[in-house]
């Protein structure tokens, strides 16, 4: 380990939820430590930390990613939005209305990747069939629900986003 | 958890990485998707002590048909290739492209990194090596091309020097008359699969006039079935030769036993992936559209 007077720093700039964020951190620092430890944004979840349950999905430039599984410096220049960046003007998103509205969370935990999941299924597909969300969904793990209410709750969404 | 400290490099060219890698010795690694290298990395199971990242490099990304074959560049991610209408022209590749963990690794994970990783359980290896695949490599003494069979030597092991990358992946276009399928049998989509097959087939007519057969994750590298191939080639495809060359490909696994299953359970599997593969492969080679391969347990 190099000693602290030692450890290079790398300037990142990106833009959160439309906001602009400018932190200078070490190369190591993960993508979704950087959006909870520096940006204050907690709503991206850890979950295994080993690229399977996909709980720390944000999508970068409009693409799902697992923030546990890229370094933060990478992101430098890029476009995020995290569960926070759905809101807006203090009304819920179409699919974090949803979510509730078809009982698709329980204990909450996994809700935010899975939505950000949901977000980039639906704007490349707004009327996706079962067994496509079942694909689109297949890196996001959910120990409570079963699935069941998360593709209904996904097809809810995806026909009130039409509509609206 | 975090990794060890490392130096973070960015490079701005392709050129550049291999210069950089040239001056850091071997302590450098290359960080491509990063979808294997950082689970690595945060276990600790690898500890470089440089890092060049290929990300922020234009023009290392795309997919085009040039003089009879498709040409990938190296950080071309899973995800683009699993929406090219291009790369669905060899169904081989849209198979193994379309099936690769989840979509959020295949946003991220890229062909050239796949197959400078050439992890055992990794899937384009497998699929490609069905094909007539060639790697384009860049060094401090220029370019190189390597054919694939070539290009794995071992578990882990490419002939990569330490200071060498991949820039470009080819793949000839096969010869009219031939269907392909890649299926991988995982326990859930973001896990390696247990055991995969990839099936390449050219008719003519009711003959089988060429077949490439190769399993992924039944040894330290993607294993050409050439027994299983022999038993298809100058034949017309029954259940009988078909049968044969599933149990040429359990001969011809060499699996270890683990969390995923006995030696002899992936043997069967095998066998039974082979035999499925070689009958989606035949209608594709028909001309029929068949979707959506990949199984889970």
């Amino acid at each position: 380990m190099p000693e602290s007077s030692t450890v290079q720093k790398i300037a990142v700039r990106v833009k959160v939820n439309g906001k602009s964020y400018s932190r200078e951190v070490e190369a190591r620092m993960l993508l979704v430590e950087f959006l909870r430890e520096t940006c204050d944004l907690t709503g991206t979840h850890v979950g295994c930390d080993t690229t399977y349950c996909g709980a720390c999905t944000v999508l970068l430039n409009n693409l799902a990613v697992k923030s546990c599984t890229m370094f933060a410096v990478q992101a430098d220049g890029s476009e995020i939005t995290t569960v926070e960046g759905l809101e807006k003007d203090g009304q819920l998103h179409p699919i974090q209305k949803a979510f509730g509205d078809a009982y698709g969370l329980q204990c909450g935990y996994c809700t935010p990747g899975l939505m950000l999941s949901t977000f980039q299924l639906l704007a490349e597909n707004p009327e996706p069939a079962e067994k496509e969300i079942r694909k689109a969904i297949a890196g996001n793990t959910c120990r409570c629900t079963g699935y069941m209410n998360i593709f209904k709750a996904v097809q809810l969404a995806g026909r009130n986003m039409k509509g609206a | 958890m975090y990794p060890r400290s490392f130096h973070y490099h960015r490079a701005g060219s392709l050129q550049e990485a291999v210069a950089i890698l040239g001056q850091l010795g071997a302590g450098a690694k290359l960080l491509a998707g990063g979808q294997s290298l950082i689970p690595l990395l945060k276990l600790r199971f690898a500890n470089p002590a440089h890092l060049v990242d290929l990300n922020f490099i234009t023009d290392t990304s795309f997919i085009k048909e040039e003089r009879g074959a498709l040409h990938f560049g190296a950080m071309t991610r899973h995800a683009e290739i699993e929406h090219s209408d291009l790369a669905r022209r060899i169904p081989v590749l849209h198979d193994c492209a379309a099936g690769i963990a989840d979509v959020q690794v295949r946003n991220r994970g890229t062909i050239g990194g796949s197959l400078a990783e050439a992890d055992p359980s990794g899937d384009w290896a497998n699929a490609l090596i069905t094909l007539d695949t060639i790697v384009h490599c860049l060094g401090p003494n220029g370019a190189r091309k390597v054919a694939l069979k070539d290009f794995i030597l071992d578990a882990y092991t490419t002939v990569l020097a330490h200071d060498e990358l991949v820039t470009e992946v080819e793949v000839k276009i096969p010869p009219k008359g031939s269907g392909g399928a890649y299926i991988a049998f995982k326990r859930a989509a973001p896990v390696y699969p247990t055991a995969s097959t990839a099936v390449q087939l050219t008719m003519e007519g009711e003959i089988c006039k060429d077949a490439a057969i190769a399993l992924g994750c039944v040894g330290l590298t993607a294993i050409r079935a050439g027994e299983a191939e022999a038993a298809l080639r100058g034949n017309s495809l029954t259940d009988t030769t078909i049968a044969a060359a599933a149990e040429a490909a359990r001969a011809a696994a060499d699996p270890h036993p683990d969390m995923r299953g006995s030696a002899d359970y992936k043997r069967e599997l095998v066998a039974a992936l082979v035999k499925r593969a070689i009958h989606i492969a035949l209608r594709r080679a028909r001309g029929e559209q068949v979707e959506g391969t990949h199984l889970y347990a």
